[in-house]
């Protein structure tokens, strides 16, 4: 009798430190995103120092297109939503939801990055690369590093996707959601401060 | 429906509801198309809508930190919310004084 309660107690300590290990594991990503948050950091005030060393080149006005960065906005604010409805889904312990939601942040991302592409081809098509400025390098530098990181973040969705499909919403996964998660609106967060301070600022 | 998503989580930061997330996302949306507005079809002048611009940024960030990053001031993530706070403090210290030195350096050794 009183073995079976140790056995409980044990098996319920048990669970209870694996839950405590993947909290920790989210705060340690956390901090993590918040280093990563100090590194944007110096982009941007590199950016703010080079914005107008044009070199003769084009300034920030002559290369931006308004619409067509808010079309970019557009759709990694809308991944951000459906990544929301992935981790509802989650919490339902829903895994076709789940995966059905992570394809269409998965998909939105992918839109995302191919237009982001698509304009530094055709900046470096017109000659004004990242060799052109003070300005470019710095732009390009920015831009590029948030590009780098929802690259990696589509690249993680995609193992997770797998991960998730053959072996179910584990603990392991759900944390793994978790970190994705914050690391996805981290990036959306950073892509507003861009919106907002290189090319809004940029045209006004 | 989404009662169970109040209940604590396994991963440490707190769940938000279907209706958060939309609610988020609307902020979200005018938030973003206001200033856009604004730089497309200028009507106020040119600092006062680089202020208006650089203010909406702001509260937009907020918006998406307590809707979609789901943070708060609840015990569980306090720990959280001060790393955000510090990294803050160093992120106003590495821009506000990068653009001070820089700044002064133009005054006066180029311009004067």
């Amino acid at each position: 009798m009183s073995n079976i309660v140790l056995e409980k107690d044990i098996a319920h300590s048990h669970e209870q430190g694996h839950e405590d290990a993947g909290s920790m594991r989210v705060f340690g990503f956390w901090i993590y995103l918040m280093t990563d948050c100090i590194l944007f950091a110096t982009l941007f005030a590199g950016y703010a120092v080079l914005r107008d060393s044009v070199a003769g080149g084009p300034s920030t006005v002559d290369i931006f297109e308004l619409p067509y960065v808010l079309a970019e906005t557009a759709l990694l604010l809308l991944s951000s939503i459906t990544y929301g409805y992935a981790m509802l889904a989650m919490n339902r312990n829903d895994k076709a939801h789940v995966l059905r939601w992570l394809a269409v942040t998965f998909v939105l991302g992918c839109g995302f990055i191919a237009m982001e592409i698509n304009e530094f081809h055709h900046l470096i098509e017109e000659g004004y690369g990242p060799d052109r400025s003070g300005f470019l390098t710095a732009f390009f530098t920015l831009v590029g590093t948030h590009g780098a990181h929802v690259l990696s973040g589509l690249v993680w969705m995609a193992i997770l996707m797998a991960q998730v499909s053959t072996r179910g919403l584990t603990n392991t996964n759900t944390t793994r959601l978790s970190c994705l998660s914050l690391f996805w609106h981290f990036l959306d967060v950073v892509w507003i401060c861009v919106f907002t301070v290189v090319y809004l600022l940029g045209v006004v | 429906m989404y009662n169970q998503s109040q209940v604590h989580s396994s991963a440490g930061t707190s769940h938000g509801s279907s209706r958060s997330y939309m609610v988020g996302f609307i902020i979200s949306v005018v938030l973003t198309v206001i200033p856009f507005g604004l730089v497309m079809f200028p009507t106020l002048p040119r600092n006062i809508t680089a202020w208006v611009v650089v203010a909406l940024g702001v509260v937009q960030v907020f918006a998406h930190l307590k809707y979609f990053l789901h943070l708060d001031t609840a015990s569980e993530q306090r720990w959280n919310l001060i790393a955000l706070i510090f990294s803050v403090v160093i992120i106003l210290l590495l821009v506000g004084l990068s653009l001070w030195i820089m700044d002064s350096i133009h005054h006066n050794m180029l311009a004067h």
